[in-house]
């Protein structure tokens, strides 16, 4: 487990299956749209410039909203600040779900009791409501109002997962042994445990960045955040009640709206990249290998090089399978059985 | 005696990306009916890729390169030729499996599935292949059980309830289930102790002698194969070293592989001698020298020894019939002309 997570980082990326590289391309390329996307904006988001309602041109990629404000400029600062709120979701919660869940199965006794309370007692509080009526009471507070919001809502999940995943690697040998040999709990914990669920808190992490997009947009979207502040959200909101749908400008929603799509979709193939990067196992399981030049699944039967190389392909042996010679060889193995 | 499986010239390669690992090169291999033949050695010789290579049950990236596998079973050859398994497609093979080769995997006994019971999962092998009504597959489920000696009342035991020699019967009993004509036998004991283990090898020869099918017992230990088997093949990096009669080869190793297995575990009888064991490590696969693969772990080897083709050849001094084979050239120094080898790798194929 350890070295197949720490191998070499272009060995990992030659085993990645395809849909985690297209995935780390699609993700790589928002985060460096969000990072170099404020300096090199035409305009200032909130800028106002004389054209209003223009669809897409030279001057304006997006076009522009009815207040004559530049959308490309809006989607570029709306990527860097979603993203931002994402990633800063993403990394509190996955750090309170490890600690509360690696704590809660590791020392358990009266502090799993405790710990496995608190954390079902935050799984079943519904979380739209609540999200709802803290953000309509702290909506002037800007991003900090629903990092807080997001995450206080967003750790017990992971927490559940890894305590669950951490009580079935505590009763390995490996753990009793290591603390036989003296090791201190807190060790025991950083280098023997965590590293067994590195595949696990990342895919957390990776679905809990997810969540908070889907989440900040809505909320944004219902007006239930700082709404002068250019997130994806906000850019839709505006959109909404600027009537941009009835106005016919579509991209003045559409831009923003695709972002998050592609946003969600490249985490997604993230994911289950990191799944399979994890537990090779699943690689090894899953779809075709190539085998001197053909798709072989893992039932097939073993391939024959001479056949593999008289082959005609799949096409060709699927309209050879009408001919009456492959009738015939179809029958004469088996006899009768 | 007539052959029923009969691998010939058989080769197998896992390709991978720093190129092809030769795991089985160019094996002759038969197996006659009622015949035990006992394929042994060590780790990552070769010996299990042959068996499922032969029935098909590798995954990619295995890939057979060349050699035949003629299956002649009693139900498949009434007024036909031996079917070739190489040739044969999905539904064919799946025909094939069980009903006339049977195979009891390496550590079967971890093969049962924990939550059904074990009624239930032979239930399950016996009308996939047999296609019984359900109260005469009960029926023989229960007489499955008979046969390898576990009351009939564990029927409806969980794996868990069952020991470790139990539950390997029980797997032996499903392999028997369609009455098959070959079993392949996977280091069917290896996880047992030597009394568990004695009493399912004395029940798997009574099964032979009753029921008359006959085995391809994969091993890594040679002395369990001298009293089992009655033939032995011994494997060496993808290639076989010897063949021959289990007696002969106790008595008369012909090659100093097989010499140097036999003197790795004691003797009951005899004086005390010390053990020597085999020094050095397998070789790389990857990239095949020519000649014999024993060579830096051969304290004989001589000049011919990197030469030769790796074909089979009669130990001099030995009857024709007898079938006692080696690849080895300084016992058999005829094989390293080609001419000799070539007619002597003919004989291996037709003994």
């Amino acid at each position: 487990m350890k070295s197949s997570v720490f191998r070499s980082g272009a060995n990992i990326w030659r085993n990645l299956p395809l849909k985690a590289k297209v995935g780390v391309g699609l993700f790589g390329f928002f985060v460096l749209a969000a990072i170099i996307g404020p300096q090199v904006q035409p305009y200032t988001p909130g800028g106002q410039t004389p054209l209003t309602m223009a669809a897409p041109s030279a001057q304006h990629w997006f076009g522009t909203t009815q207040t004559g404000q530049d959308v490309l400029s809006q989607v570029l600062t709306g990527i860097r600040l979603t993203l931002e709120l994402a990633l800063m979701v993403g990394v509190i919660v996955t750090v309170v779900s490890v600690l509360i869940g690696v704590t809660s199965a590791f020392l358990g006794g009266i502090w799993d009791d405790v710990l496995s309370l608190i954390t079902n007692v935050f799984l079943v509080i519904p979380p739209l409501p609540l999200l709802i009526v803290l953000l309509g009471y702290l909506s002037q507070q800007g991003q900090t109002a629903t990092v807080v919001v997001l995450s206080l809502l967003g750790w017990p999940w992971g927490a559940r997962v890894i305590r669950a995943q951490t009580l079935a690697i505590r009763g390995r040998d490996f753990i009793d042994a290591s603390r036989e040999t003296g090791e201190k709990s807190w060790r025991i914990i950083v280098f023997e445990l965590i590293p067994n669920e590195v595949s696990l808190i990342a895919a957390s992490f990776v679905n809990t960045v997810l969540y908070a997009i889907g989440a900040s947009v809505a909320l944004a979207f219902v007006g239930l955040t700082n709404v002068n502040a250019w997130s994806l959200g906000t850019v839709l909101y505006w959109a909404q009640t600027d009537s941009a749908l009835s106005g016919g400008a579509w991209w003045w929603f559409v831009p923003a709206g695709l972002a998050v799509a592609l946003i969600g979709t490249s985490l997604v193939l993230l994911n289950s990249g990191l799944d399979e990067l994890g537990s090779p196992r699943l690689r090894a399981t899953r779809g075709t290998a190539k085998v001197a030049g053909h798709r072989i699944w893992p039932t097939d039967p073993t391939p024959v090089l001479a056949q593999l190389e008289a082959d005609h392909g799949r096409l060709g042996s699927f309209l050879r399978s009408f001919s009456r010679r492959s009738l015939l060889e179809g029958t004469a193995v088996g006899g009768d059985l | 005696m007539a052959p029923i499986l009969e691998i010939s010239d058989l080769s197998v390669a896992y390709r991978s990306e720093g190129g092809d690992v030769h795991a089985v090169e160019h094996v002759s291999l038969t197996l006659n009916a009622g015949e035990v033949v006992g394929l042994c050695g060590e780790s990552g010789s070769g010996k299990s890729t042959l068996a499922y290579g032969a029935t098909r049950l590798l995954r990619p990236p295995a890939l057979i390169t060349s050699g035949s596998v003629r299956y002649s079973g009693r139900r498949i050859t009434q007024g036909g030729e031996p079917a070739d398994i190489l040739a044969m497609s999905h539904r064919e093979l799946a025909r094939i499996r069980w009903r006339e080769v049977a195979i009891v995997f390496q550590s079967a006994m971890n093969a049962l599935n924990p939550v059904l019971r074990v009624q239930d999962q032979i239930l399950d092998a016996v009308t996939a292949h047999l296609k019984l009504p359900r109260h005469e597959a009960k029926e023989k489920a229960a007489s499955l059980l008979d046969l390898v000696g576990i009351p009939r009342n564990r029927l409806r035991a969980y794996p868990h309830e069952l020991s470790g020699g139990m539950r390997q019967r029980v797997m032996i009993a499903m392999a028997l289930a369609a009455d098959p004509d070959v079993v392949i036998m996977d280091e069917p004991t290896t996880a047992l102790d030597v009394v568990v283990q004695r009493d399912i090898l004395a029940q798997i020869v009574e099964l032979k002698e009753t029921l008359g099918f006959s085995i391809l017992f994969i091993t890594h230990d040679l002395s369990l194969l001298l009293e089992l088997a009655d033939r032995i093949a011994v494997m060496y990096a993808g290639r076989l070293m010897e063949t021959g009669s289990s007696q002969e080869l106790m008595r008369e190793p012909a090659h100093p592989y097989t010499r140097g297995l036999l003197n790795s575990f004691p003797s009951l009888h005899g004086a005390k001698r010390q053990l020597v064991g085999i020094p050095g490590v397998p070789p790389d696969l990857r990239d095949a020298k020519p000649g014999c693969p024993f060579i830096p772990r051969c304290g004989y080897a001589i000049d011919a020894c990197s030469a030769v083709d790796m074909s089979l050849a009669r130990v001099p001094g030995t009857p024709a019939l007898a079938g006692h084979l080696t690849a080895c050239p300084i016992v058999t120094p005829q094989v390293s002309a080609p001419d000799g080898a070539k007619q002597a790798s003919q004989e291996g194929v037709a003994s």
